[in-house]
């Protein structure tokens, strides 16, 4: 039943801007998600993740550019959409005062569905979120893990073909993060395709695609593999002791881009232009009481800090 | 089509069930009508009795205590304070013990005997002595009610102090009062307090429904669904035209009970008549809450309508005495129009359709109203 032609491109947003006053929050945005894919947005809160998501989901118009979602332009078609995509804000948004049954049913009716239709849709959903045991608990005394499985057990009551998260597990415990990563997932597997946000470097990590935003601007875009591989500096572990005054003094150097203490070492990143790293750092006349230096992978935190620090 | 209403009906029955919840709302649903009936019911009464005044007998006579006792057997006042010197019943005045004082002059007994209302004089009373009155009343005059009713006394018949039959006076017009004749002010008052009490809920309950989902981040879910703006402003008011039924008929039943208010009119009109009030007063709260972002300003700009429906509807005052400006504010209210018809149906036994003015102006209220309210309603956060 997909759209006409043999369109494979699930969003395609073409130089997005919202100002709201003289504040830009988003600023000459490209996108283009691939259907049945995983795409985040990494950026930390501010940089327009949320902006850039309600402009996709027709909530705001956008200042400037075009946006066509599942094939429908946008803001024109935005309730012609909302049958086919599913949204899961950033704050939770179902009723506190109504139990986690009710609020799925409320849900299930607003869709649209009658109650034969309604009655397998719940079931299903109860069983797949785990829901079965909290269903009749007010969704305001949930913890974190229990309302993000029910906020998103809603966002999918009309299976929809394209979901949208915002920030979902920023209220959530690592081990219901993980089993919620499991759900996505299995949706992506079904064919969803998703679009979610993260400050979060391994949650970012888990997408087959990111797009990096910082201050409303897209540093980066691409697979998180590609984008750790294609780093543009090198990545010199260092182990030792007295690390804050080493790290002080490695921020002058020139070839330095940054540097940073995790637990007892410091990670530092060093400029391209330096063809082997560890000599170059043994060559230092400024070690302090540096042990020890080795040349590591580079993970999605170092691209990050590469990406949103070149421009500024 | 079918999915519209399964969505109107969706949200009608979420709203009942958080309304069976919030027992804070759910008791003031009862008891607003309550309260309100009872603290208005006793304390409006433009009927005063028992006005505390004073007496300044200069006469000291027999004559003088006879006449006091005459006039407080008129019921309007009574003497609580008895002075020696006008000075003392002037500071009585000043001060708020008494609301008036009566001076009888030393003179009172010649005075009387020669009044023209007592007729006693022989020979006749000349023009200068009819002219003179008998007392004096010296009045607080900032309460037009209360002087008002003291002015009633000006020309009270002195016969009675003679133990004289009344004369058969013949007054220049019969005045027949009619639906209400022994003057009683909850008759009027009560039908009145259906259109005020609802004025203040139905706009009050409302608009804070539609803020409170703005207010708890529900409506950032709700505009991400289908659901229509009209399907949802529909769904959000349709529960609060029963309570207003229900409000209506707790005061018009209690009226009867507490105040013996009769219900004279058709019931038909009546019921017709209240619901067109409740739609556009809900189509009100409607606008109002897309013009407020939070319950606490939703309930600032319903005062704003409630106080001028209290003032100008004709609740308390009656709408003929106030100056054509306000008459036509008034007009723009729709309690003034509610006021009309309810007092007109319970009261007069009128029907609907013998007051068409003001049924066409609480249908347009309705109509206006949700129209605007659907329009500016966005299903944007921009």
């Amino acid at each position: 039943m997909s759209a006409s032609s043999a369109a494979t491109i699930a969003v395609d947003a073409k130089g997005i801007s919202k100002k709201f006053g003289d504040f830009t929050a988003v600023n000459n945005l490209d996108l283009s998600i691939e259907e049945g894919t995983i795409y985040g947005f990494l950026g930390p809160n501010g940089c327009g993740k949320t902006t850039t998501m309600r402009m996709l989901t027709g909530l705001l118009t956008p200042t400037n550019g075009s946006i066509e979602v599942l094939g429908l332009t946008l803001p024109k078609h935005a309730e012609e959409l909302r049958f086919r995509i599913g949204y899961m804000t950033q704050t939770f948004s179902l009723y506190k005062d109504l139990t986690v049954e009710e609020n799925l049913k409320f849900v299930c009716d607003i869709y649209g569905l009658n109650s034969r239709e309604r009655k397998t849709r719940m079931t299903d959903l109860v069983d797949r979120y785990n829901l079965g045991d909290i269903a009749d608990r007010f969704s305001g005394k949930l913890s974190g893990g229990q309302r993000q499985r029910l906020a998103l057990a809603a966002a999918v009551v009309q299976k929809p073909k394209l979901l949208f998260l915002d920030e979902p597990t920023s209220a959530v415990d690592p081990e219901s993060r993980r089993d919620f990563w499991e759900q996505l997932f299995d949706l992506s597997d079904a064919g969803t395709s998703i679009v979610v946000s993260t400050h979060f470097m391994d949650e970012a990590e888990r997408c087959h695609k990111i797009a990096i935003l910082d201050a409303g601007v897209k540093r980066a875009d691409d697979s998180p593999t590609v984008l750790m591989d294609n780093l543009g500096a090198a990545v010199l572990q260092i182990d030792g002791n007295n690390l804050r005054q080493l790290r002080e003094d490695l921020i002058k150097l020139p070839e330095v881009v940054s540097a940073a203490q995790i637990g007892s070492r410091l990670r530092v990143l060093v400029s391209q232009d330096v063809a082997d790293p560890e000599k170059w750092f043994s060559k230092l006349t400024v070690k302090h009481a540096a042990t020890h230096a080795e040349v590591v992978r580079p993970n999605l935190e170092d691209v990050f800090v590469i990406k949103t620090r070149k421009q500024g | 089509m079918i999915a519209s209403l399964r969505r109107i009906f969706a949200i009608m029955n979420k709203e009942l069930v958080q309304l069976r919840r919030d027992k804070v709302t759910f008791a003031m649903i009862v008891m607003i009508p309550l309260i309100q009936l009872v603290l208005f019911g006793y304390s409006i009464n433009t009927k005063i009795r028992d006005i505390p005044v004073g007496v300044v007998d200069q006469s000291g006579s027999a004559v003088g205590r006879v006449l006091v006792s005459v006039v407080e057997a008129t019921g309007v006042v009574k003497f609580t304070g008895f002075y020696t010197s006008i000075e003392e019943a002037e500071a009585s005045v000043r001060n708020g013990t008494v609301r008036a004082v009566l001076v009888l002059p030393e003179d009172l007994t010649y005075r009387l005997v020669r009044s023209p209302s007592v007729n006693k004089g022989l020979p006749p009373s000349t023009q200068e002595e009819t002219s003179r009155p008998v007392g004096q009343w010296i009045v607080d005059g900032t309460d037009t009610v209360v002087s008002g009713a003291i002015q009633s006394l000006r020309n009270m018949p002195l016969t009675e102090l003679f133990h004289d039959p009344p004369n058969r006076n013949t007054a220049t017009f019969e005045v027949a009062l009619f639906y209400n004749p022994e003057q009683r002010s909850a008759v009027n008052t009560v039908p009145g307090l259906v259109g005020i009490i609802l004025t203040m809920t139905m706009i009050l309950f409302t608009s804070a429904a539609i803020v409170r989902e703005h207010e708890r981040g529900n409506m950032e879910m709700l505009i991400t669904t289908p659901v229509k703006s009209l399907e949802l402003m529909i769904g959000k008011i349709t529960p609060y035209i029963f309570i207003g039924l229900i409000q209506a008929s707790i005061i018009l039943a209690l009226g009867y009970l507490l105040f013996d208010v009769h219900f004279w009119g058709n019931l038909l009109s009546l019921f017709f008549g209240t619901l067109l009030f409740i739609g556009a007063c809900l189509s009100v709260g409607l606008v109002l809450s897309t013009l407020a972002t939070t319950q606490l300003q939703a309930m600032q700009m319903m005062v704003f309508i409630l106080i001028p429906s209290i003032l100008l509807s004709g609740f308390m005052f009656p709408y003929e005495g106030m100056p054509i400006e306000a008459q036509y504010i008034a007009e723009g209210l729709p309690a003034t129009h509610f006021m009309r018809i309810v007092r007109g149906v319970t009261l007069r036994d009128a029907t609907l359709l013998e007051m068409p003015y003001d049924v066409l102006w609480l249908a347009g209220f309705f109509i206006v109203g949700l129209a605007i309210a659907a329009l500016r309603f966005k299903k944007r956060l921009d």
